[in-house]
């Protein structure tokens, strides 16, 4: 029962994230892309979390943690960047 | 194996995983980058946050790392919608055609004003 509600869940998370990519192409300009590189990551990363509860090994989450720092640095960097600040 | 609590934990991961795919529909439908932003990163913190509290009740002999990984995304992620805000206005990003009020430009323009006095005074 747990597994199947949580299957659902990731199911539906894959949908989210291939919504996301559909911004991330289409994008006009490039903080869209930005924009949808950031929810794409943040999303991702539940589903990370959700892949280490059905394959119940703790490493994963730090995998997800450091995939989320990355995404972090990734998004400031590049705002920057395009501020013309860096 | 299918406690209770696990059954609680697992609809709070599911509804964890509604609200990751409103954002993601939001980003998808809204005519602004500022809209977009606004549907996307707030829906996804607060479906990121639902889903780990699922994951933690249904398994807590991971609170540690779960817990880090919550505040983490509670502290890293408005502050990156914040600073790519701020540059999507700093370059110019066009706004949709039904904004009604732009109070940072108004601020903008009061403040060059008040500037402009100031150095005709001191001339």
């Amino acid at each position: 029962m747990i597994n199947k509600i949580l299957f659902i869940a990731a199911i539906i998370m894959l949908l989210a994230i291939l919504l996301t990519l559909y911004r991330f192409i289409k994008g006009p300009s490039a903080a869209d892309r930005l924009v949808a590189f950031d929810v794409m990551t943040v999303s991702s990363l539940a589903l990370i979390a959700l892949i280490a509860n059905f394959s119940s090994r703790v490493i994963y989450i730090d995998v997800a943690l450091v995939y989320g720092l990355l995404s972090f640095l990734g998004v400031i960097i590049v705002s920057r960047y395009l501020e013309r600040g860096l | 194996m299918d406690s209770t609590i696990g059954i609680i934990g697992a609809i709070l991961t599911l509804s964890g995983s509604i609200f990751i795919f409103l954002g993601a529909l939001g980003l998808v439908r809204m005519p602004d980058l500022f809209n977009r932003i606004q549907a996307g990163t707030k829906a996804s913190t607060l479906g990121t946050f639902l889903s780990l509290i699922g994951l933690l009740i249904i398994t807590p002999q991971w609170w540690g790392k779960l817990i880090l990984l919550m505040i983490f995304i509670l502290i890293t992620n408005p502050v990156s919608s914040h600073i790519l805000a701020r540059a999507a206005h700093f370059i110019g990003v066009p706004l949709a055609d039904k904004t009604v009020t732009d109070k940072y430009k108004e601020e903008e323009k009061t403040f060059s004003i008040k500037d402009e006095i100031k150095n005709d005074t001191h001339d």
